[in-house]
Order: C-alpha cells, then structure tokens, then sequence
C-alpha cells in the first residue's frame, strides 16, 4: 500500500472538494433586506455595507414627494409620501445618492461582491 | 394687533419680547399665518412655471408647488381635525399683500431677469418665514400636532432655503 500517495489523493480530493463547498456556500448566503428611511428631509442610516443580492427598502415617512437617485444613475426610485419601494443590487461600489427634488439630502451605500 | 405690519420681513421677525409676550397669536392666526406662507410660496411658484423656460428654476418651482401644497394639505386636516377655523390676522394680511406686490413687480420681468428677481426673492422669502418659524410661529403654537407640522414645515423650508441660495449662486 503506498500509503504517502493516498493521503496526497486524500488531501487533494478534500481541497477539491472544499472549494465548491465554499464557493456554493457563498452564493447561497440568503439575500437580506435593508430598510433606508427618508424623514424629516433627510435620509436615515444606511447599513454600514451590504453585498451583491441585498435589497434596500426605501421608506418615505414624509409628508413630501422624494426620490432616492443614484449619482451614476444605477437607480432612481420615485417615493411618493408613505410609499415604500425597493432596490437590488447587482454590481458591488459605492452608490452616492441624492433626492432628485430635494438636493440637500444626500447618502451613500457600499455594495460588496 | 399682535404683530405691526410695518413690512412683512420685519412683522414676522420683530418680535420684540417685552411687547410680544402680551400679543402672542393664538394657534388658529398662526395656522393662518402658515397656510397663507404656504399659499403665497405656491402662486409665487406657478407665476414661475408660466414665465421661466430655465430648467433649473422650473425644476425648482415645480419643487415649491409640490412641497407647500403638501404641507398646506397636511394644515387643512389638521385644523379639521381639531375643529379650529384659521383666523385672519394683521400679519397674514401684511405676507399676502407683499406678496401680491410681489408678483406684480416680476409680471413685469422675463428671461433671466425674472429668473434672478424670482429666485432672490425665494431666498428672502423663506429666510423670513423660516426665522419667524423658529423665533414666533413654533414657540408660540401650543397645540402639539400644530407645532409638529409647523417643525416639519421649518425642516422642509429650510431646505428650501439652501435649494434657492445654490440656485440663486448658480444664476450669477
């Protein structure tokens, strides 16, 4: 029994194996939904990041029309009073945003991969 | 009397402790007060809408139109809803006759010069009405959801304000 070349294969089986293991693992991380508000004229806290395949749920709690409109034009999202809406991402950045009526509310979300 | 018209600016902002505290409007003249800011801020924006062919000054009226319908919308409810009829007042008579004053002066513009005496006149409009939210109109409201929305409005206005000051630099 040529015992050194079995635990070779052994070892590279396992490393084979582990990498889909890892990569599938990756991809099924749940999607999570984040919920951005927009009151008192301004845009409330955005999670610190969020990956590819997160949501954000904009909720506007003003009694006024916003918009919550990326700075590169990825997304526009018209948020009329009380609407609640949502955006996917799709592509990993950061997402500067602004209220296309209001230009003095501003934020900014970090998309990892 | 609670405020002396003697000019709009200075009957919202004068304010004088002393002789104030005794004439403090009582919240149905300060809804009127609010609603007739409202008011003027929007015929102000449709004046615009029909004059102005400048994107950016249309977008921006478009934006007075839009926000202080909203808010005006909001104080019909509300005065509604606690059965308080607004009351006219020396001071919504003094906004609403600058105001009048007002429009008939810029009818009188087009092009870029009304562009210019429309959004100057914005920035200094909502200076006043913001200065006398915070130093007359909240202070003074007692009921709560009257000066709720009178906190949102000042929010709302305040950002009005900044919006017109960056146009109006834009302008120039």
């Amino acid at each position: 029994m040529n015992t050194p070349h079995l635990w070779l294969a052994v070892l590279a089986g396992a490393a084979l194996a582990a990498a889909p293991v890892s990569a599938s693992a990756a991809k099924a991380r749940a999607p999570v939904t984040y919920t951005v508000t927009l009151k008192d004229m301004k845009f409330g806290p955005t999670p610190p990041a969020i990956h590819v395949g997160d949501t954000i749920e904009w909720d506007n709690e003003d009694i006024f029309v916003h918009s919550a409109t990326a700075e590169d034009k990825a997304f526009d999202v018209e948020l009329k009073p009380k609407a609640h809406r949502w955006t996917t991402f799709h592509a990993p950045g950061t997402y500067r945003f602004t209220c296309r009526y209001h230009p003095g509310m501003t934020g900014a979300l970090v998309v990892r991969p | 009397m609670f405020l002396k018209a003697i000019g709009v600016a200075a009957a919202l902002t004068l304010a004088a402790p002393a002789a104030y505290a005794a004439q403090a409007p009582n919240d149905a003249q300060i809804a009127h007060i609010a609603y007739t800011a409202g008011t003027i801020d929007v015929a102000a924006g449709k004046q615009a809408l029909a004059k102005s062919h400048d994107k950016a000054v249309r977008d921006f009226a478009q934006e007075m139109v839009r926000d202080h319908t909203a808010v005006n919308d909001q104080a019909l409810a509300l005065v509604k809803k606690l059965h308080v009829t607004p009351q006219d007042n020396p001071t919504s008579q003094a906004l609403s006759k600058d105001a009048a004053a007002k429009l008939a002066s810029l009818a009188k513009l087009s092009g870029p010069a009304f562009d210019k005496a429309y959004v100057a006149n914005e920035v200094a409009f909502h200076k006043t009405v913001n200065a006398a939210l915070s130093n007359t109109l909240i202070p003074d409201a007692k009921n709560a959801e009257l000066k709720s929305l009178l906190q949102t409005g000042l929010k709302l206005f305040t950002e009005h304000q900044t919006h017109a000051e960056h146009l109006a630099a834009g302008l120039k």
